[in-house]
C-alpha cells in the first residue's frame, strides 16, 4: 500500500513546528513541504536580531538535514499556485502537480500596505522576511531619516531597528495612541512619552494621504493638516492572512480574511487544514506564534489518531521590551467583561503605569496593562491563567516594590500552571524534566522547549528550576570558591563597607582555609578597584597571578612579553625607534598586536626591570596587558586626517585611555573610538565603544570579540564630552561593583536582570541614587594612578623578586630560542633536545 | 647510599615574601621554595605540563585541606608536601626537605621527601 500523501504549504514558523511535532509521532504519511522563501523556516520572532548581528543561520529553525533525516520532500523556492479540490491535486509554481490526501495550509500572513498613492516608491519597505531586512539596510545606507507607518507592536520594533541603523526615526500612527490593541489610553500615553524621550518622534492621529517627492529628503508624507519628509518609509500597518489560495478554490474564508477552521483546524473542505496566522478560529486570527504552535501540535496529534487533540483558543498576553521600554498586556486589558472593576497606579515621574482589571467581586484577575515596569508580569499572568484567588488588596500586587509585597512564589503555582506560553510548557512538564535529569536551563530548553522562542518566560523557568532543585535537595552554589561562601559582588561590598585593605583581613573575617588561585586574584582585583594600592605591595604580592605578579604576560616557555601603553594607537617615530632599539638590545621578538600596539616577546623574568628602565626613561608606561584592567582604546584616525571624520577620535581615545589606565576590574576592558559611522575602530565590538556623530558621540556598551562575539548596544546618543565621560565612569564602576569574577561586560549584561533598560536607568537616570558615589569612586582611582612599572624599578625591595634565582644570578639555561623569519621564537621540544645535545657536546 | 646531610643554604627566610615562592639553583637543579603560614616547602621548579621552569611563580593556597601551588601556566595544583598533582596522578613533581636554622633557609636537594 502506498503511503498517504500529505502536503504542507508554507515552511514558516508554524509549518516547521508542525513537521517537528509530526516526526515525533508515529505517522504514515509521505510528506511534501512547499517553501516559497529561498531558505527553510527561520525564527521570525527574533528577526530584528538580524540587525544586531544574528545571521540567517543563527535564526534558522529548519534545515535540509532535518528534512533528509525524516524523509520529507522539501521544495525550496516553490510556492503552490492553485489547488484542485475535486481532483485533490495542488500545482506548484514550477508547473508540477502534486496529488494529496491531506493538505495543510500554513501560509502565514503578509504585511498590509495601505492603499496610499506613492507607497510603491523606492525605499518604501515592509518588515517580515530576511529579504525585507536586507532591503531596509541597503536603503538606510543612503538615508538620514526613517518613518515607520504604524505604531503597534511590530511598528515599534521596526522603529528600534531604524534607530539602531542610525536614522532619525519617526513613528506615524493613525489611532490616537500607540499600541492601540494592547494598551488603554493612559498606558498608550505613558509609552509615547517614554519613547519620545529616547529620541523617536511619535505622531499619533495622523493618516498618510500620499507619498510624493520631498525637497530635503527623498519622500514627503502628506497628512490632512501637515506633512513630514523622510528618506525611508517602513509600513507596519498590520498583517493580513495569506488566504488567496483558499479563496481561489472556494474554501470558506472570513469576512475580513482568514481561512475558517474548527477546533480540529479543519477548513470547510475536510481534507484541508489551516494552522498559524492564516487560520481564522471563532472569527479571530492570531498574530502571535504561540497559538500557531498550539495548532501545529494539536493537528499533528489528530492526524496521528488522537481525535481529542483540539485547539481551544489561546491567551494573547504579551510582555515586550520596545525601544527599551517594558510593556506588558495580559488577558482582558481593556476591560470587556460585562462587569469589571479597575485599579491602577500611575507615576509620571518614573514613567510607570500599571492597571489591573478585576472581576466584579474583586476575587479574580481578568487582565492587566503594564508600562515602564513589567516586573510583576509573571505573577499577574499566573493569577489570570490559573484563576487564582487574589490577595485581600489586589493593588498591593502592583504597588512600588516594598518589603511586604505579596510574592506569588513559584511554589504556589499548580503543576498545570503554564510557564512557557510559546511552547505550552507547564510547571509539571518542567518538574518532570528536572526529575529526569535536566539540571540546567540549557538542558531544560532542549528537553521541554521552554524559553526557546520569545524568551519572555526565562525568569520564571529559572525560578521553577531553582525551586525544584532545592526541593530535590540539590543546592545551587554561587560561592566564589571553597574559601569564601560569597559571590564576587558580595565580597566587593564587604571590602568597601568594612574598609578591608588586605586579603588576610577578609579571609579571617569572612572566609576559611588559606585561599587559592581563584579567590586570591579575585580579591586582589577588588582591593585594587576599591583602594588602588600598589599591586606589588608585600600585602598583595602573594595574591596576584603570575602576570600581575611580574607585571608582564607569561609565555609558554616561562619567559614574558612586554607591552608598553600606546594610547589610542598613536605613536611618534621617536618612540617607535625606542621600541626598536629596546627590542634589538634584548633580542625580543616583535609583533603588532590586535590591539593597536607593539608586543615584545621573550624577556626572561630577570630582564624585565632593565627593559622597563629603558622604556620608562623614554616616556613609556605599563600597558597593563597582564591585568584584568583596561587594555587598549583603539581609535581610527578621525577628523584630523580622514575626509569623513566628524569628531577627533584620536584625541578622545587618548583621553579615555589615560583616564582609565590601570583601573582593575572583574575582567579585562577594551574600548574604541571611531570618528564617524563607518566605524573603522570597530567600537561596536568593545566593552565601551564610542562613535562620533555630527552632534557629539554615540555611546555603545557591552560588546565583545573573542570567544563569543557580541555586538555592543547603543546606550545613549549625541552626547557631549562631559556627559560621555560621566556615563562611562558610572557604567564602569557599576560593572566593577556588581559583576562576577572573570565576567566580561557582555556576559554581565546578558545576566543583568532588567537588561539594557535597567542599566540605562541606573547610569542615565540615576534610578538607584548611586551615580555620585560611582563617580567619586572612579575619580579616586584616577587620582591615585601611578605607573606600576615606574614605581617598581624605583623600589629595590620589589626588584629583588626579579632575580632569576635566590642564590644564583645565572639565568634559566632551559629557555632556548631558534630563529625564524629574522627573529627568535621558543624552541619546540624536539629542537630543544637537539640544542641541549649540542650544548652538552660543547661543554664535555 | 645517599648523603642525607647535604643541606645547602639558599638565603635568609626574610628573602622569601610570605605567601610567595622563589626559585633556587642547587647543584644545577632548579627548585621552587615556598613560604607559607604553614612553613617552608620545596618542589621541582619545572612544571611537567608546560615543560617550563615556573612553579615558583605559582599561587599557593589550599584545596580540600591540602596545601598546594597552582602552576601559573595551566593552573594544575601540586601538593606542597608531596609534589603530587591533584588533577593527574601521572604527573608528580619531586619534593625536597627544607629547614630553617638561625633565620637561614636550607634545602636538601639530594634527598627526596
Ligand atoms: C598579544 C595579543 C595577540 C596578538 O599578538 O595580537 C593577545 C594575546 C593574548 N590574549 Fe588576546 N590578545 C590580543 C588581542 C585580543 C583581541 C583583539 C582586540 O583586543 O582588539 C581579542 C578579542 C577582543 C575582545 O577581547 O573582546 C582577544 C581575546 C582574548 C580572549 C577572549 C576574551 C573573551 O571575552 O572571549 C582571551 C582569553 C581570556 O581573556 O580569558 C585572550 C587571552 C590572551 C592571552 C592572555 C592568552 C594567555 O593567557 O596567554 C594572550 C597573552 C598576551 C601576551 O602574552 O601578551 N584574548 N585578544 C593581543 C594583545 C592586544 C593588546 O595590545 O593588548
Ligand atoms: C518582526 C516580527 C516580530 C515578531 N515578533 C513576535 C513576537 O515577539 N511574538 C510572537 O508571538 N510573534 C511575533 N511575530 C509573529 C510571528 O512571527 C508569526 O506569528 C509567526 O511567524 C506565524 O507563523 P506562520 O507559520 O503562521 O507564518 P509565517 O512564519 O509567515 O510562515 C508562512 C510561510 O509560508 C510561505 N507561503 C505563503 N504562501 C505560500 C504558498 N502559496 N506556497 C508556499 N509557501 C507559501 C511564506 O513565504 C512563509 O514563509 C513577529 C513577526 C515579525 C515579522
Ligand atoms: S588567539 Fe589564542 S593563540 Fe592567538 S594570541 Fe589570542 S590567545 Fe594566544
Ligand atoms: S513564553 Fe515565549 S519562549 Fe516561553
Amino acid at each position: 500500500m502506498s503511503k498517504r500523501q500529505l502536503l504542507v504549504i508554507g515552511n514558516g514558523m508554524v509549518g516547521q513546528r508542525f513537521l517537528e511535532e509530526l516526526v515525533d509521532l508515529e505517522h504514515d504519511f509521505q510528506v511534501t513541504v512547499f517553501c516559497e522563501e529561498s531558505r527553510p523556516a527561520y525564527d521570525r520572532v527574533q528577526l530584528s536580531a538580524w540587525f544586531s548581528g544574528a545571521t540567517a543561520e543563527d535564526l534558522a529553525l529548519g534545515s535540509v538535514e532535518f528534512f533528509e533525516q525524516h524523509g520529507i520532500r522539501f521544495l525550496c523556492d516553490e510556492a503552490v499556485v492553485s489547488i484542485d479540490r475535486d481532483a485533490r491535486v495542488a500545482t506548484g509554481s514550477k508547473g508540477s502537480s502534486f496529488p494529496y490526501d491531506v493538505l495543510v495550509l500554513a501560509t502565514g500572513s503578509y504585511p498590509f500596505v495601505p492603499p496610499i498613492a506613492g507607497s510603491d516608491r523606492d525605499a518604501c519597505h515592509v518588515y517580515r522576511t530576511i529579504e525585507d531586512l536586507e532591503a531596509i539596510r541597503a536603503s538606510a545606507a543612503s538615508s538620514r531619516r526613517g518613518v515607520v507607518i504604524g505604531g503597534g507592536l511590530l511598528g515599534l520594533e521596526a522603529a528600534k531597528a531604524l534607530k539602531d541603523l542610525g536614522l532619525d526615526t519617526h513613528v506615524v500612527e493613525f489611532a490616537p495612541r500607540l499600541m492601540a490593541v494592547q494598551l488603554d489610553a493612559t498606558g498608550g500615553e505613558m509609552l509615547r512619552s517614554k519613547i519620545s524621550a529616547l529620541g523617536v518622534t511619535v505622531h499619533t492621529g495622523k493618516a498618510t494621504q500620499r507619498i510624493e517627492d520631498g525637497s530635503k529628503h527623498r519622500h514627503r508624507l502628506v497628512f490632512a493638516e501637515d506633512e513630514l519628509e523622510t528618506d525611508l518609509v517602513l509600513f507596519s500597518a498590520g498583517i493580513r492572512p495569506r488566504d488567496q489560495l483558499a479563496r481561489d478554490c472556494g474554501i470558506e474564508v472570513g469576512e475580513r480574511g482568514g481561512v475558517v477552521v474548527d477546533d480540529q483546524c479543519r477548513t470547510s473542505d475536510p481534507a484541508i487544514f489551516a494552522i498559524g496566522e492564516v487560520a481564522l478560529w471563532q472569527n479571530r486570527t492570531y498574530g502571535l506564534v504561540a497559538p500557531g504552535y498550539d495548532m501545529a501540535r494539536k493537528l499533528a496529534a489528530q492526524l496521528c489518531g488522537d481525535t481529542g487533540a483540539l485547539f481551544t483558543g489561546a491567551d494573547m498576553s504579551t510582555k515586550l521590551k520596545l525601544l527599551g521600554v517594558e510593556v506588558g498586556s495580559i488577558g482582558m486589558a481593556q476591560g470587556g467583561a460585562p462587569d469589571y472593576r479597575v485599579c491602577a497606579i500611575e507615576d509620571a515621574s518614573s514613567g510607570v503605569y500599571k492597571k489591573l482589571v478585576l472581576s466584579e467581586d474583586g476575587k479574580r484577575l481578568l487582565g492587566a496593562v503594564l508600562v515602564g515596569d513589567t516586573s510583576d508580569y509573571d505573577t499577574l499572568l499566573q493569577y489570570t491563567l490559573n484563576a487564582l484567588d487574589l490577595p485581600e488588596s489586589p493593588i498591593s500586587l502592583i504597588a512600588p516594590a516594598s518589603g511586604d509585597k505579596p510574592m506569588l512564589g513559584v511554589d504556589a503555582l499548580p503543576a498545570t500552571a503554564q510557564i512557557c506560553s510559546c511552547n505550552n510548557v507547564s510547571k509539571g512538564d518542567i518538574c518532570g524534566a528536572i526529575s529526569a535529569g535536566c539540571t540546567t536551563i540549557g538542558a531544560l530548553k532542549k528537553d521541554t522547549r521552554a524559553s526557546s522562542t520569545c524568551g519572555g518566560c526565562a525568569t520564571l523557568v529559572k525560578q521553577v528550576l531553582d525551586a525544584e532543585l532545592k526541593t530535590q535537595g540539590i543546592e545551587i552554589n554561587n560561592d566564589l570558591c571553597e574559601h569564601f561562601a560569597y559571590t564576587r559582588q558580595g565580597l566587593y561590598h564587604l571590602v568597601r563597607v568594612n574598609s578591608i585593605r588586605s586579603f588576610a583581613e577578609l579571609l579571617t573575617l569572612y572566609g576559611r582555609g588559606k585561599g587559592c588561585e581563584i579567590c586570591k586574584p579575585a580579591v586582589a582585583s577588588i582591593l585594587a578597584s576599591c583602594w588602588n594600592d600598589y599591586v606589588l605591595d608585600p600585602r598583595h604580592v602573594g595574591l596576584q597571578d603570575t602576570n600581575d605578579n611580574f607585571l608582564a604576560n607569561l609565555q609558554k616557555d616561562g619567559s614574558y612579553s612586554v607591552v608598553p601603553r600606546v594610547p589610542g594607537g598613536e605613536i611618534t617615530p621617536d618612540k617607535l625607534l625606542v621600541l626598536a632599539q629596546v627590542a634589538q638590545k634584548y633580542d625580543l621578538y616583535t609583533k603588532i598586536t590586535g590591539g593597536q600596539r607593539i608586543d615584545l616577546f621573550g624577556a626572561r623574568v630577570d630582564q624585565l626591570p632593565a627593559i622597563w628602565r629603558d622604556l620608562v626613561d623614554a616616556g613609556f608606561e605599563s600597558g597593563h596587558a597582564y591585568g584584568k584592567s583596561l587594555r587598549t582604546v583603539k581609535s581610527c584616525v578621525g577628523s584630523s586626517w580622514c575626509r569623513y571624520g566628524v569628531q577627533d577620535s584620536v584625541s578622545m581615545a587618548i583621553y579615555i585611555e589615560e583616564r582609565y589606565r590601570g583601573l582593575r576590574s572583574p575582567h579585562k576592558l577594551k574600548m574604541a573610538v571611531s570618528g564617524c559611522t563607518r566605524e573603522c575602530a570597530e567600537a561596536q565590538s568593545k566593552d565601551v565603544g564610542i562613535i562620533a556623530t555630527e552632534q557629539g558621540w554615540n555611546l555603545y556598551v557591552c560588546g565583545n570579540g573573542g570567544m563569543r562575539p557580541r555586538h555592543a548596544e547603543l546606550f545613549a546618543s549625541d552626547l557631549d564630552d562631559q556627559t560621555l565621560i560621566r556615563y562611562i565612569d558610572r557604567f564602569l564602576m557599576f560593572y566593577i561593583q556588581t559583576a562576577d569574577r572573570l565576567q566580561r561586560t557582555s556576559v554581565w549584561r546578558d545576566n543583568l536582570e532588567g537588561g539594557l533598560a535597567y542599566l540605562q536607568d541606573v547610569v542615565i537616570n540615576d534610578s538607584l541614587g548611586i551615580a555620585d558615589e560611582l563617580e567619586v569612586q572612579m575619580q579616586s582611582v584616577i587620582d591615585t594612578y601611578v605607573c606600576e612599572w615606574k614605581r617598581t624599578i624605583e623600589d629595590p625591595e620589589a626588584l629583588k623578586r626579579f632575580r632569576p634565582f635566590l642564590n644564583d644570578d645565572q639565568p634559566d639555561e632551559q629557555i632556548i630560542y631558534v630563529r625564524e623569519r629574522g627573529q627568535k621564537r621558543p624552541a619546540r621540544a624536539d629542537e630543544k633536545l637537539e640544542k641541549s645535545a649540542d650544548v652538552l657536546l660543547e661543554t664535555v | 647510599m645517599k648523603n642525607t646531610s647535604q643541606w645547602v643554604e639558599i638565603g635568609a627566610v626574610d628573602d622569601l615574601i610570605p605567601g610567595t615562592g622563589a626559585a633556587v639553583r642547587i647543584q644545577g637543579k632548579q627548585i621552587a621554595v615556598f613560604r607559607t603560614d604553614d612553613g617552608l616547602f620545596a618542589l621541582d621548579n619545572r612544571d611537567p605540563f608546560s615543560d617550563a621552569n615556573v612553579l615558583s611563580r605559582g599561587l599557593t593556597g589550599d584545596i580540600a585541606g591540602r596545601l598546594v601551588v597552582a602552576s601559573p601556566v595551566y593552573k594544575q595544583h601540586f601538593c606542597l608536601r608531596t609534589g603530587e598533582c591533584l588533577e593527574d596522578d601521572q604527573h608528580k613533581v619531586q619534593s625536597y626537605p627544607v629547614d630553617i636554622r638561625d633565620g637561614r633557609v636550607f634545602v636538601s636537594a639530594s634527598e627526596e621527601v
